[in-house]
């Protein structure tokens, strides 16, 4: 790991300041994906800036729906009264135990690995990013691998999930790293039927064919029959496009499974 | 070069560290707290693992300044007045180490996930353990272990 200058940021306005007053800054939040980034070399910040004392961390829950800090890590969501389930397995599904106790939501959506669990429960429940700077809708945030609708410099405050009436997530774990070897959301959404897929493609997307099958007829029979097609589906050592295309489908029916 | 400061194993301490510096690092070099391990520093073997603020973390995966001001216990702050702790006892006693290199950390998880989970089932352990990678034992008597502490040693 190269060095760097650390930085405590006290508040989300302060950290923006940070990173404007540093050459090529990085903020931080639980560390469990930059860190190792910065062990390999693959970044070389002049300067971190941790967001973990900027008071960006809790969970507040309304009629319409639950909003989570950015900062606020995996295990503390799963073990939240105020979490709908479906959420809440999200989260207790991520990493390991260890991992749970750093990682943060925000910094999994700002990093927007192909792999990862929260970006497909944002999708599936239609969420509201909300930043320093303005309001994203989730549909409009994951835009690519490791890419996301966030400016230089914009940071991530918290995620508004509204409710929804029934909502499940199932995954394929991958035995080794526990990533989303394909994870699908399921959700009768406030804005109707919503279907999102990770783990399959370079970042995790909605699928309308699966969201039409099910808004005609919420069961996982009513899955039978639709394929997927493997053309731009990751193919790697853990699975091929094939098998990735079929977990899909195996993934949605468990998911609409479990959410009953 | 910076300074932090934070207790580790009920004393106050601190050291002249870098930003890149990680904590398993001042704990190990600054400190010669050279029971917590480092396995794989990729963050997926545990042997690193330690408490801060009360709740199990990998140490090769945080850098000693966002420890500054935690409270910090590590495999050497476990035994009170040379008595082993309750999940100290339970490894010796169930034979859950073979070559030791995983066990700091293995014992520091289990002690996370008794204190959150006060009866865990088998799979419960199982998953939970599911960050530390133990290369000898097969886990069996890892489980047996924290099963035991469990039920108050
Ligand atoms: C062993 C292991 C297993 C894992 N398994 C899984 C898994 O199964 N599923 C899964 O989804 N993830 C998994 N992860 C990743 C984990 O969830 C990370 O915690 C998460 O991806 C990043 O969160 P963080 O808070 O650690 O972010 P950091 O590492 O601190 O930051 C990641 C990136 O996000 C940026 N960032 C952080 N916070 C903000 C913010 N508020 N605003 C703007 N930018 C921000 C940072 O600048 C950085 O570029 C795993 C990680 C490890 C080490
Ligand atoms: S040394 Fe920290 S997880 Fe392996
Ligand atoms: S006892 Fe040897 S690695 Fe676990």
């Amino acid at each position: 790991m190269y060095d760097f200058n650390f930085h405590s940021a006290s508040s989300a306005h302060d950290a923006a300041a940070k990173l404007a007053a540093s050459d090529d800054g990085s903020v931080m939040a639980g560390g469990q994906t930059l860190i190792p980034v910065l062990k390999q070399r693959l970044a070389n910040p002049s300067d971190v800036i941790s967001l973990a004392g900027a008071g960006l961390s809790g969970i507040t829950k309304n009629g319409d729906g639950v909003t989570i800090g950015a900062t606020t890590t995996h295990a503390a969501v799963a073990g939240s009264g105020d979490v709908p389930a479906a959420l809440r397995s999200v989260a207790e599904g991520i990493g390991d135990a260890q991992v749970r106790n750093r990682g943060t939501l925000g910094g999994s959506i700002a990093n927007n690995d192909p792999a990862a669990d929260y970006p497909a429960a944002l999708l599936g429940l239609g969420a509201t990013i909300t930043t320093n700077q303005r309001d994203i809708a989730a549909d409009d945030f994951f835009t690519g691998l490791f890419e996301t609708a966030l400016n230089d410099g914009e940071i991530i405050k918290s995620v508004t999930f509204p409710n929804a009436t029934k909502a499940a997530y199932a995954k394929f774990p991958n035995p080794a790293s526990r990533f989303a070897m394909v994870g699908v959301f399921v959700a009768q959404a406030a804005d109707g039927v919503r279907v999102a897929v990770t783990g399959a493609t370079d970042c995790a997307h909605r699928g309308p064919k699966l969201e039409a099958a099910l808004s005609a007829n919420w069961s996982a029979s009513a899955l039978d029959g639709i394929t997927i097609p493997a053309d731009h589906l990751n193919s790697d050592i853990h699975g091929s496009a094939e098998y990735r295309a079929n977990l899909v489908i195996v993934m949605a029916k468990r998911a609409v499974e479990a959410a009953g | 070069m910076a300074t932090v400061s934070m207790t580790v194993n009920g004393q106050a301490v601190s050291g002249e560290v870098e930003g890149r510096t990680l904590l398993v690092q001042f704990l190990r070099e600054n400190l010669n707290l050279t029971g917590t391990h480092v396995g794989c520093d990729t963050s997926q073997c545990g042997a690193c693992v330690v408490h801060v603020d009360g709740d199990s973390m990998k140490s090769c995966t945080m850098l000693a300044l966002e420890a500054e001001g935690a409270d910090v216990t590590t495999i050497e702050g476990l035994a009170k007045g040379g008595e082993m702790h309750p999940m100290q006892k339970a490894f010796q006693d169930n034979h859950g180490l073979q070559c030791g290199f995983c066990t700091p950390g293995m014992v520091m998880s289990a002690i996370d996930l008794v204190a959150k989970n006060p009866n865990p089932d088998e799979a419960t352990i199982r998953e939970q353990l599911e960050g530390n990678i133990c290369r000898c034992t097969g886990y069996h008597n890892i489980v047996k272990a924290v099963q035991q502490a469990a039920k108050g040693g």
